[in-house]
C-alpha cells in the first residue's frame, strides 16, 4: 500500500504523482520501474517507471499518460489516496558509465523515463545532449528538468507549435552526421519512434539503447508476457530489460504484441465510459 | 472411467457400508479385496465446463469409510515408502474406517501440514498408491486404496467442523526468520519455524499469497478458500506478512541478514522463467505460457470478465503444448473461458504423461481432445500477426533407450496443420532469476536452481532453500517434505545459538 503525496496535472492526459514508498526510494536505480495495481482483487497490474526518488522524504515519482482503463482511475486518485498495490523496483538498472557523449531522446510521455537516466548519464561526466519531441506544444513535459541537465536541448513537434517542426529522428540524424559522432544514443518513447530512432542510427553505427514498454503481469520472471525477440533471442524485458540494443529489437512482433488486447481493453473502456456516464446522469 | 452421477454414487456407498458395518473386525483381506474402488463423485461434465467450481466434490462419509474398508492394513507398508512425508497412511485409514475422522485428522497432521491440498493434488498414483498392496493384488493402481481421496476427505471434514487446531506456538526466543515466497514450502517453513517461538515474517512478491497454488492451479481442483484458511492459520500463529515485496529488488537478501537482522533466511521462490519451444512464430499474438495464461484468469482473475480489469486472449481453438498438469489446467481454463474446442498436444503417448491420472480423466470427459506422439514444428500467423494455425509433426515409438523408454522419433513426412487462434506453451519452467541476479554468492547449478545440502542449507550461512527453486518444477508434496527438513535445520540451528 503506498499514499499518494502529490498529484500534478502536466498535460491534458499526463498526471504527476509522488507515493510514499520508502523501501523503493532507498533501492531504485535509474531505468527501473514499478508495478502497481488500483483494486487489489479485481485491478489489472501496470508497468510505471520510477521518474524520481527522495530517498530522505521515502517518496518516489510516477508520470503516467492516461491511454486506457487503469491509467484513467490512477489519474482520478488524489493526494491522501493509497494504492493498494506497488511493487518494486523492478528491472535491470541502466548500465551507467562515461561513454563522451551521449544523445537521449525522450518522446511524448518517454521524457519522464528518459529524466533519471540523464541525470545519472550526466552524473557521471557525459556530454548530455537531449531532444525532446511530442506531437504539440501541449504534450512536452519536464521541458525545465531536461533543461537542468542538458548541455544542448532541442525540442521539437510534429505540428510546429513549439520548438522545431519536426520528429525527433531528424535533429538525431544531423546530431549522428557530427565529427565525432555520438558515442550512444537512448531512446524511449513510443515504439515506432524508438524504432525510428534505431533506424535513423544504424547506418552511422551508433550504439542506441532503447527502454521497451511491453505488456506484463507479474514482473518477475514468471509468466512470459513481456517477451520480444531481440537479435532472434527471446528476452524477458522484466528482467532482462527493460533496455535493450535498439538494432536487435524486433519491433514489428513488438508492437502487435503490445496491441493483443486491443479490442477488449477498448470495449471494456467505452463500457467504462458509458457506465460513468450513466451514474452521473442518475 | 465413465462419468457416474454423485446421487448413484453415494446409492452404491451407502449400501455396501450396510452390508459390512455390523463385520468390520472379521473382514479378511480377500472380502476386502471385493470391494469395490470408490469413485470421486465429480460435477457434471457438461455443466463444471462452464463454471469454476470443485470438479471433484469429495467422498460422502460413506464413500469414505467404504474405501478405508478396503486397506488390508498390511505389515509391510509399502504405501507409506511411496509418500514423500510419510503419513502413517494405515493408522488414518483405520480410524475412518471406523467414522473416527479426528482421529484420523490427528495423524495425518503429524506428518504432513496441507492434506486438504495434497489430497487434492497429490500424484498418488506414482506415489503411495502406486505401491498399495490393493492395486497390486488387482493389477491395476487404479483400484488401489485411494488414499488421497481418503486424505481430503478427513482434511474437509475437520474444515466444515469448523475447529481446526491452531497449532500451540512456544514462548517468544527472540530470533528472528525470513521466509521469500509463500508457496507450499515456504508456508510450511512458516509454521514448523513459528512452532518453536521464532518470529517469522513471509515476504511475497504477489497481492496474494499461496504461490503457484494461488496463481497456477486453478480454482476448480483447488478453491482458493483452502489455500486462504491455511495463511488464515498462519496470521494467528502470528506469522507477519509483507506482500508485493520482491526480495533481490525490493531489498537484496543479504540485506535482510545484515541490515534487518534475520537470523535465517529460507528462500522458497518456486519456478520461474517459462520455457517456449523455441519453434517459429512463437512470438506471435495468441501464443501465450500456460504460467501467464493461468495467472492472468487465476491471480488477476480475468475468468470474470465483467469485473476483472485484466484481459483474457479471446480464443476458440486452443491447442496446449505439453502433458503434464499445468497442461491440463491450462486446457481445462481455457474451456472455461469459453473455447470452443481444446486440444493437448503431447509427444509421447497417454502412459507417459506426467499428468496426474484423475485430471487427465477429468479433461477427456469435460471433451478436451488429446493429440498424442504428436508435436508442433511451427505456428502460422495472418498478416496482423496473431496466430491463425499451427503445422505439426507426427511422431512414432522408437527403440528404448537406455532407461527402457522408447523414444518418440519424428515421422518424416508426416507434416498437418490444425486451425487454432490460441497457443499454450506448457512445457516447464525454468528457475527463477531474480534471488540469484542479485545474490552473486549463492550456488545456483547450471540450471540455475539453488545448491542445498541434505538439511537444505545453501552455500550461504544462515540461507536455506526448499521447493522447485531447488528441485526444478516439481510437486507440492515434495516442496513441503523440503519445507519441513528446512524447518527442523533451522529450529537446530537456532537452538544450538540460544544455548549458547
Ligand atoms: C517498463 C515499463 C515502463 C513504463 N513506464 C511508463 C511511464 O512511466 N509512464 C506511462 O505513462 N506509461 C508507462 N508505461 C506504459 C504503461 O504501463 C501503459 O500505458 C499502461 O499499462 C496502460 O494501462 P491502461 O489500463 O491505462 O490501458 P489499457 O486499457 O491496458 O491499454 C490501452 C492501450 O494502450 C496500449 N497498451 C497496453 N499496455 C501497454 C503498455 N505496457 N505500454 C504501452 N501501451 C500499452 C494498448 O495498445 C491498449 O490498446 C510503461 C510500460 C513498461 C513496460
Ligand atoms: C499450473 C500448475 C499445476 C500444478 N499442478 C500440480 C499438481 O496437481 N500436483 C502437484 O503436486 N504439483 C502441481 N504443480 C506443481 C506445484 O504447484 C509446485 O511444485 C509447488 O507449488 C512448488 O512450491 P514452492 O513453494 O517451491 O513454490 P511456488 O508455489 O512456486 O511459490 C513460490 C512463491 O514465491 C514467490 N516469489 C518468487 N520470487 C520471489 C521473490 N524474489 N521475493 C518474494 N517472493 C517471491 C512467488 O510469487 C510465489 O508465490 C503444478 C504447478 C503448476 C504451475
Ligand atoms: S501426502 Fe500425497 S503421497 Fe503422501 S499419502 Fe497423502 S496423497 Fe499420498
Ligand atoms: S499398501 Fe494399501 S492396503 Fe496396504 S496398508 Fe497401505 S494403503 Fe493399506
Ligand atoms: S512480466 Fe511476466 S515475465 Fe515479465
Amino acid at each position: 500500500m503506498a499514499k499518494i503525496v502529490l498529484k500534478e496535472k502536466l498535460s491534458d492526459t499526463v498526471y504527476k504523482m509522488k507515493l510514499d514508498a520508502p523501501s523503493i526510494a532507498e533501492e531504485r536505480a535509474a531505468g527501473q520501474f514499478i508495478i502497481l495495481q488500483i483494486d487489489e482483487d479485481l485491478g489489472e497490474r501496470i508497468p510505471l517507471t520510477i521518474a524520481d526518488a527522495d530517498i530522505n522524504e521515502g517518496t518516489i515519482t510516477i508520470i503516467f499518460q492516461v491511454v486506457g482503463m487503469t491509467t484513467d482511475e490512477l489519474s482520478k486518485l488524489n493526494e491522501g489516496d493509497d494504492i493498494p498495490v506497488l511493487v518494486g523496483p523492478l528491472g535491470t538498472p541502466t548500465h551507467i558509465k562515461k561513454h563522451g557523449t551521449i544523445v537521449c531522446v525522450g518522446g511524448g510521455i518517454g521524457v519522464a523515463p528518459l529524466h533519471p537516466i540523464a541525470e545519472a548519464f550526466k552524473a557521471a561526466g557525459n556530454d548530455v545532449k537531449i531532444i525532446i519531441g511530442a506531437r504539440n506544444k501541449d504534450l512536452i513535459i519536464m521541458e525545465e528538468e531536461m533543461r537542468k541537465i542538458a548541455d544542448e536541448l532541442i525540442i521539437c513537434t510534429d505540428d510546429g507549435s513549439y520548438g522545431r517542426k519536426a520528429l525527433v529522428t531528424e535533429p538525431l540524424k544531423e546530431l549522428c552526421e557530427r565529427d565525432p559522432k555520438p558515442d550512444m544514443v537512448i531512446a524511449i518513447g513510443p515504439p515506432i519512434m524508438m524504432k525510428f530512432c534505431a533506424e535513423t542510427t544504424r547506418p552511422y553505427e551508433v550504439y542506441t539503447e532503447v527502454s521497451l514498454n511491453t505488456i506484463m503481469v507479474d514482473g518477475t520472471g514468471m509468466c512470459g508476457g513481456c517477451r520480444v525477440n531481440v537479435g532472434g533471442e527471446v528476452k524477458f524485458v522484466c528482467v532482462d530489460g527493460p533496455e535493450f540494443d535498439g538494432h536487435k529489437v524486433d519491433f514489428d512482433n513488438m508492437m502487435a504484441r503490445l496491441n493483443s488486447y486491443k479490442e477488449i481493453e477498448q470495449d471494456k473502456h467505452t463500457c467504462y465510459i458509458d457506465s460513468m456516464y450513466e451514474e452521473k446522469k442518475l | 472411467m465413465s462419468y457416474q452421477s454423485p446421487d448413484i454414487l453415494s446409492a452404491n456407498a451407502k449400501k455396501i457400508l450396510n452390508d459390512y458395518i455390523h463385520n468390520v473386525e472379521n473382514l479378511k483381506a480377500k472380502d476386502r479385496l471385493k470391494i469395490p474402488v470408490q469413485d470421486m463423485p465429480a460435477q457434471d461434465p457438461i455443466v463444471r465446463g462452464h463454471n469454476l467450481e470443485e470438479v471433484a466434490i469429495g467422498y460422502t462419509m460413506e464413500e469414505a469409510r467404504v474405501e478405508a474398508l478396503r486397506c488390508l492394513e498390511c505389515v509391510k507398508q509399502t504405501c507409506i515408502d511411496g509418500c514423500p512425508v510419510k503419513i502413517d497412511i494405515p493408522g488414518f485409514i483405520k480410524h475412518i474406517a471406523y467414522g473416527e475422522f479426528q482421529n484420523a485428522v490427528d495423524v495425518i497432521k503429524e506428518a504432513s501440514l496441507l492434506p486438504s491440498i495434497c489430497g487434492r493434488v497429490c500424484p498418488q498414483e506414482t506415489q503411495c498408491q502406486e505401491n498399495c498392496k490393493v492395486g497390486i493384488a488387482l493389477k491395476d493402481v487404479d483400484k488401489s486404496v485411494a488414499i488421497g481421496r481418503l486424505e481430503r476427505f478427513v482434511a474437509d471434514w475437520e474444515r466444515e467442523q469448523g475447529n481446526v487446531k491452531i497449532p500451540h506456538v512456544k514462548p517468544e526466543t527472540g530470533k528472528k526468520v525470513a521466509i521469500i515466497g509463500s508457496g507450499p514450502a515456504g508456508l510450511v517453513v512458516a509454521a514448523d519455524v513459528r512452532r518453536e517461538g521464532h518470529s517469522v515474517t513471509i515476504f511475497e512478491a504477489f497481492h496474494k499469497l499461496g504461490g503457484v497454488m494461488r496463481y497456477g492451479i486453478p480454482e476448480f481442483r483447488l478453491p482458493n478458500d483452502i489455500v486462504d484458511e491455511e495463511i488464515d492459520t498462519l496470521v494467528k500463529m502470528g506469522v507477519e506478512i509483507k506482500k508485493n515485496y520482491v526480495v533481490g529488488r525490493t531489498r537484496k537478501l543479504n540485506d535482510l541478514i545484515e541490515k534487518d537482522g534475520f537470523d535465517a533466511v529460507f528462500i522458497g521462490t518456486g519456478a520461474g522463467l517459462p520455457m517456449f519451444m523455441g519453434i517459429e512464430g512463437e512470438n506471435l499474438v495468441g501464443v501465450f505460457s500456460a504460467n501467464e495464461y493461468l495467472t492472468r484468469a487465476n491471480l488477476m482473475r480475468a475468468f470474470d470478465k465483467k469485473n476483472a480489469d485484466t484481459p483474457i486472449y479471446p480464443s476458440k481453438i486452443v491447442a496446449v503444448l505439453g502433458g503434464g498438469n499445468v497442461a491440463m489446467d491450462a486446457a481445462r481454463m481455457a474451456l472455461r473461458l469459453g473455447a470452443e474446442k481444446v486440444y493437448v498436444i503431447y509427444r509421447r503417448t497417454e502412459v507417459e504423461m506426467p499428468a496426474r491420472k484423475e485430471e487427465v480423466a477429468h479433461a477427456k470427459e469435460e471433451g478436451i481432445e488429446f493429440n498424442f506422439l504428436t508435436n508442433a514444428k511451427k505456428i502460422l500467423g495472418n498478416e496482423k500477426g496473431k496466430v491463425n494455425a499451427m503445422e505439426c509433426l507426427r511422431y512414432e515409438l522408437g527403440e528404448p533407450d537406455s532407461s527402457g523408454r522408447r523414444r518418440p522419433v519424428v515421422i518424416e513426412g508426416s507434416e498437418f496443420i490444425i486451425d487454432v487462434d490460441t497457443v499454450i506453451v506448457a512445457i516447464g519452467n525454468g528457475s527463477n532469476p531474480l534471488i540469484k541476479q542479485t545474490t552473486p554468492n549463492l550456488e545456483t547449478n547450471k540450471w540455475g536452481n539453488i545448491i542445498v545440502d541434505e538439511n537444505q542449507k545453501s552455500s550461504m550461512d544462515r540461507v536455506f532453500a526448499g521447493g522447485d527453486i531447488v528441485l526444478g518444477a516439481a510437486t507440492v508434496i515434495l516442496a513441503m517434505g523440503e519445507g519441513r527438513k528446512a524447518a527442523a535445520a533451522i529450529n537446530d540451528m537456532l537452538a544450538k545459538e540460544i544455548a549458547g
